[in-house]
């Protein structure tokens, strides 16, 4: 029993940055029908930034504003140079050209940072009595910063003028044009926001596991069955899906060793493709 | 106002307009008839730079529109209610009015002023405004596009098959705001198949076969003398 709780918050936790991580990439094939394989490596160079500015001033806040407002940077270059003339062209064009960022990006990485594993310290210290286990505070802080990440994305999609931009352009781009968005503009902050996004989960799961220059590859992979389970470029569907597949790892992970976990996702990921395509958590189309 | 010179068009490698010349004078109300696949939509398409132009002239109030992105057109004073509606299916009524009202240079009492124009004529907006736009009723979402149109306010509106598949109902209520937006100065270029409505609204009308123009009249000639629309739309 006492296992089962704690694996639900595990779950929860690592269900909530994986949900941000999974919500700019969705944000990002909704919008422009790209699939970003560089997604991961954004991640990954954004948790970077964040350990290098705390290295330099100590201050995990502002290593995690700095690193978003980089990565965002970054991926404006990428989008401007590399996708926004890819827009239209044969769908694996793009997953080509982002899978060449994803190891450009990586081995700059190990260029720049080396092999070795950073670590960022957590902001929040502190823990408390859950069962036999101390429970460190940052993983509950973390997850109540994740979720105001996507409640806040959530409130700008939904009321912001340029939130109705975006969602108008990722219905129908052509329309939207013909109403006068500039939709090239529009392309490009999305792709600058799901860095941003990217980029902040990035500095935020560092206190867990490091940060390596290959953290990524594993959370693009991830990230990708929540998309797909959740029900390509549908937002919503993507939150619930992270944090679904994020419990079910978790709960696999009393029976088998944690690595063998992760096979239970990609079960999902089979059985979602074979019985619902369209994604498990949106409605049956007509 | 909106001129087309000689105007030529390719989807993908099928050449669709040999050569299209219309033109649609300010204020103006102008009929393009013609049958299904003459390219009477492409001509639309073409002047919102939506099909490849490879060949011939744009012009609007004599400024060349050839570079000017698609998204430029609304700040010209052009907008598009296509065929299809295209309405945001998952925003709101209001959302889809919101995506032309968002732009800059217009104060929040003007955008009150021309939200409540368009809920005047259309009161059942009004009424669904909190609605997605998918679950309107084919005639409701007609409103809704050109109703999403006349939130930029502009100068010519590009009208494609208004009143196909609506009810006679639905089809008055279009003819009353296609008069409207006449008497608000708003110049139309109307694509229609309904031949007794086109030539009720339109001043003069131009016939398309083929990707060509074939036949352009003033509609007083054209109701006194139906035997061309007879040759060429075969009604």
């Amino acid at each position: 029993m006492d296992q089962i709780v704690i694996q639900t918050i595990n779950g929860l936790v690592n269900g909530m940055v994986l949900a941000v991580v999974a919500s700019g990439l969705t944000l990002i094939f909704g919008i422009m029908d790209i699939v970003n394989f560089a997604h991961g490596d954004l991640m990954m160079l954004g948790a970077f930034v964040g350990a290098t500015v705390l290295g330099i001033t100590g201050n995990f806040w502002l290593a995690l504003f700095v690193a978003a407002i980089v990565i965002a940077m970054l991926g404006v270059l990428l989008q401007v140079t590399t996708l926004r003339p890819l827009i239209g062209r044969d769908p694996l064009t793009t997953i080509l050209a982002t899978f060449g960022i994803s190891l450009v990006l990586q081995k700059y990485a190990l260029w720049q940072w080396g092999p070795t594993v950073r670590k960022i310290s957590e902001p929040v210290s502190g823990q408390f009595a859950l069962f036999h286990l101390q429970y460190p505070w940052y993983r509950v802080a973390t997850a109540i910063l994740a979720g105001l990440i996507i409640g806040g994305l959530w409130l700008f999609l939904k009321y912001g003028k340029y939130g109705i931009w975006i969602r108008a352009t990722t219905q129908d781009r052509v329309m939207a044009q013909a109403m006068g968005i500039p939709v090239p503009l529009v392309h490009t902050a999305v792709f600058a926001i799901g860095s941003a996004m990217a980029a902040a989960s990035g500095v935020l799961f560092g206190p867990f596991a490091g940060v390596t220059q290959t953290m990524g590859s594993d959370f693009t992979l991830r990230a990708f069955i929540v998309v797909v389970v959740g029900g390509m470029g549908n937002l919503g569907g993507s939150i619930l899906a992270a944090i679904f597949v994020s419990l079910i790892e978790a709960y696999a992970a009393l029976v088998v060793s944690p690595a063998q976990a992760v096979i239970v996702s990609f079960v999902v990921l089979v059985l979602t493709m074979l019985f619902r395509p369209t994604g498990l958590f949106v409605p049956t189309p007509k | 106002m909106l001129v087309l010179e000689n105007l030529n068009a390719h989807y993908g490698k099928s050449h669709v307009l040999h050569g299209v010349s219309v033109e649609v004078r300010a204020g103006e109300v102008v009929g393009l008839l013609g049958r299904n696949g003459v390219g009477k939509t492409t001509t639309l398409k073409a002047i919102m730079g939506l099909v490849r132009r490879t060949g011939g002239r744009i012009t609007f109030e004599g400024r060349d529109l050839t570079g000017v992105p698609t998204h430029g057109l609304a700040a010209l004073g052009i907008a598009w209610v296509p065929e299809e509606r295209r309405i945001f299916r998952l925003l709101t009524v209001l959302e889809n009015l919101r995506t032309g009202l968002d732009r800059p240079g217009l104060d929040e009492r003007k955008r009150q002023e021309l939200l409540e124009k368009v809920y005047r004529h259309f009161p059942v907006l009004r009424e669904r405004r909190n609605q997605a736009g998918g679950t309107l009723s084919g005639g409701e979402q007609q409103m809704l596009a050109i109703a999403r149109a006349m939130m930029l306010e502009p100068k010519i509106i590009l009208l494609d098959e208004p009143t196909e598949g609506l009810m006679p109902r639905m089809v008055s209520q279009i003819r009353e705001i296609v008069h409207a937006l006449h008497r608000d100065g708003v110049a139309i270029l109307l694509v229609e198949q309904n031949v007794p409505l086109t030539l009720e609204a339109a001043e003069r009308l131009y016939i398309m076969e083929k990707g060509v123009v074939r036949h352009h009249a003033s509609a007083a000639a054209l109701r006194a003398d139906q035997r061309v629309i007879h040759e060429y739309l075969g009604v």
